[in-house]
């Protein structure tokens, strides 16, 4: 078990940081120039010279097509034979982009770097080419510089550890309690300690408390660890994050011992846990935000613990909140906690 | 303060529609050491277990000590211990970490009823290191003894404890049993070992949920009106055929390596029943007469309800 304890945090943090990429890199375009003009070329260097294309051409529409069908292409670009007469002359000229949207949100990001890509080739073009006529007022317009506060370097690493040392802990509190009492169970244990004194409040106590001490030393060493690889900025209060982590943490182990107490084997208990485990993870806005599901999902979420623990541990560490900031988290955990917990202890009866 | 340590007045639990406990009453005196006799599934363990407060009944009442089952169970759980058919201790604490956390639990310690246990637990003190799941079935028993005893109960169930358990060590823990008996613990003990019954001070006959007789066992042998004959021969498979088909043949088991033979006559005569067998080719036949024992009278008790369900039926 002690191995297990040390290795997973390190394993999950490391594997799925680097693998849950959410940038956009080898973006497979096919592009096909029936241009041959020097303006052409401008573009697609554009396109080739940007870290996230690469940029292959392509002689037909059929070879295109057959190629995006096999999933080698995410984008067949087509540069009319006209295109550079055209851009001259009427100083406008069309371009076709194709997606291949079956990830839709890969081809949402891929089409935003082709428009970035394309509008820097517009306004160079009235800058350098010489065959164009400039007026320089045409090309006044306001410029928009972008500042990313809380992570300048809009860096996804930051944003998914701090996700990832969620589902640690979630899983060390969720599993472990709910394995626990139903193990008892199973093995008869439960008969013996059932016909002593011992109090429903002690007993349920001594189940909680290791697991509480073990998820939130696994906090610890993976925000360690965090700190190392990625370096994880630590914002805020690391006592705050402790205290409410503690608050969340019962509320996941009073979860698991209420499915401990409902069910017979150690195989239904796993069904139930998986279930709330899978549920609370995907709704959380680990990988996307919350505040953009659909309204009754955001309702649904509001017992989802997962989701506000989420939320405080990205404002303390990334955002550097203080308890004035997350009290309302800190509140609806603390009532979760309370509400979960008495209802483990009430369905926990020592007579049959 | 009443005589009686258990008092049970007309306890029922069904499962369904089985009936695991029917309609049971039963007093068991201070410091008695009384036996639950039967079969699997004749439900003693059920009653063990409503006894001990862990199940409630569909009906009737109970008391331990002049304790409630129902409304005083927390009175209850102080002074008893139970020990449950199943090993139900923690196998992966060593053999003194479960004696002081069962200990613990009940706000004592070991040493202060050290001398209660002492006859129990110096058999497995040299292995107190040991982990439980890692003890034979004899050890993980006195284990479990000595933690059911560890806070000085006044009642002590134990769910058929020699269950799986060599013959030396079931003659070890029924010492143990006499010797805990003479402390003034009342001891209620479940088996389905007949010869068990002979070590208590009294028994109850249980199947289908129901005391068929509770007496003291040399009382129930002498209820036993009939002659029992244990024979032999050569082919034992062939005799019990053979016995069962006799005319005069009121009933024929299988006991170890005899049968033991009832006859429906009063006055049996030996040698035409000899005779008969010899007809059937039977050779070394040993005919002799033997003195019931409980297994006989549980049998006996067994056709007799038999044979009152059977005619209830007809009628």
């Amino acid at each position: 078990m002690i191995p297990i304890i040390f290795i997973m945090p390190v394993v999950q943090l490391v594997i799925l940081v680097y693998a849950a990429n959410l940038e956009m890199k080898e973006i497979n375009i096919i592009v096909i120039n029936n241009d041959y003009g020097s303006l052409s070329r401008q573009l697609t260097d554009k396109f080739s010279s940007s870290p996230f294309f690469n940029v292959s051409f392509g002689n037909s529409h059929k070879e295109a097509n057959s190629l995006m069908k096999k999933d080698k292409a995410d984008i067949i670009m087509t540069i009319p034979h006209n295109f550079e007469k055209k851009l001259i002359k009427e100083k406008s000229a069309d371009i076709q982009l194709l997606f291949n949207a079956v990830n839709g949100t890969k081809a949402a990001v891929a089409a935003g770097y082709c428009k970035n890509i394309i509008f820097n080739f517009n306004k160079d073009i009235i800058v350098n080419s010489p065959k164009l006529i400039l007026e320089p007022i045409n090309y006044k317009r306001i410029n928009i510089i972008n500042q990313f506060w809380y992570n300048p370097q809009l860096d996804y690493k930051i944003y998914m550890s701090t996700g990832i040392l969620v589902i640690l802990i979630t899983i060390v509190s969720l599993f472990l309690s709910s394995m626990n009492l139903v193990r008892e169970k199973e093995i008869g244990t439960i008969e013996q300690i059932n016909v002593t004194p011992i109090k429903k409040f002690h007993f349920i106590a001594g189940k909680l408390i290791p697991f509480l001490i073990i998820a939130l030393f696994e906090l610890a060493f993976g925000l360690i660890i965090a700190k190392l690889l990625f370096n994880l900025p630590m914002s805020g209060s690391l006592l705050l994050l402790f205290v409410v982590a503690a608050i969340y943490l019962i509320a996941m182990l009073g979860l698991g011992l209420f499915i401990s107490t409902v069910t017979e084997t150690q195989q239904q208990a796993m069904f139930i846990a998986f279930f709330f485990y899978l549920v609370f993870i995907m709704m959380s806005g680990i990988f996307t935000p919350a505040e953009s599901m659909p309204e009754w999902a955001q309702k649904i979420n509001y017992i989802n613990p997962v989701a506000w623990f989420m939320r405080v541990i990205r404002m303390i560490l990334l955002k550097g909140s203080g308890f004035a900031q997350i009290k309302n988290e800190i509140f609806i955990l603390t009532g979760y906690s309370i509400t979960v917990l008495s209802l483990a202890v009430w369905r926990y009866r020592k007579t049959g | 303060m009443s005589k009686h340590s258990i008092i049970i007045s007309n306890i029922s639990k069904s499962y369904g529609n089985i009936k695991a406990v029917d309609d049971i009453s039963l007093n068991v005196k201070k410091g008695e050491l009384f036996g639950l006799i039967g079969s699997d599934g004749a439900g003693k363990t059920t009653l063990l277990r409503i006894l001990t407060t862990l199940l409630l009944s569909d009906s009737g009442n109970a008391q331990i000590e002049n304790f409630d089952v129902k409304n005083n169970y927390k009175n209850i759980r102080q002074i008893v211990g139970y020990m449950p058919g199943r090993f139900s201790l923690y196998e992966d604490l060593s053999v003194e970490e479960n004696l002081n956390f069962f200990a613990s639990i009940f706000n004592t310690t070991v040493a202060q009823n050290y001398d209660l246990i002492k006859d129990v637990y110096s058999y497995i003190e040299p292995f107190k290191k040991r982990r439980a799941g890692q003890l034979s079935g004899g050890m993980k028993q006195k284990l479990a003894l000595s933690c059911a005893l560890i806070h000085k109960p006044k009642v002590l169930f134990l769910d058929e404890p020699t269950t799986g358990v060599d013959a030396v060590s079931r003659k070890e823990f029924w010492g143990m049993l006499k010797n805990l008996q003479k402390k003034d613990i009342t001891i209620m003990v479940s088996t389905p070992y007949m010869d068990e019954a002979g070590l208590c001070d009294r028994i109850s006959l249980m199947q289908n949920g129901k005391f068929m007789e509770t007496d003291t066992p040399e009382n129930i042998i002498n209820k036993f009106q009939k002659q029992i004959y244990s024979i032999k021969s050569k082919n034992k498979q062939k005799l019990i055929k053979d016995l069962r088909k006799y005319k005069q043949t009121y009933s024929a088991n299988i006991f170890g390596q005899a049968i033991h033979y009832i006859d429906k006559r009063n006055n049996i005569k030996i040698d035409e029943l000899k005779n008969h067998l010899k007809s059937e080719n039977h050779i070394d036949i040993e005919i002799k007469a033997v003195k019931p024992n409980i297994e006989d009278c549980f049998i006996e008790l067994m056709k007799k309800e038999q044979s009152a369900v059977t005619n209830q039926l007809k009628n």
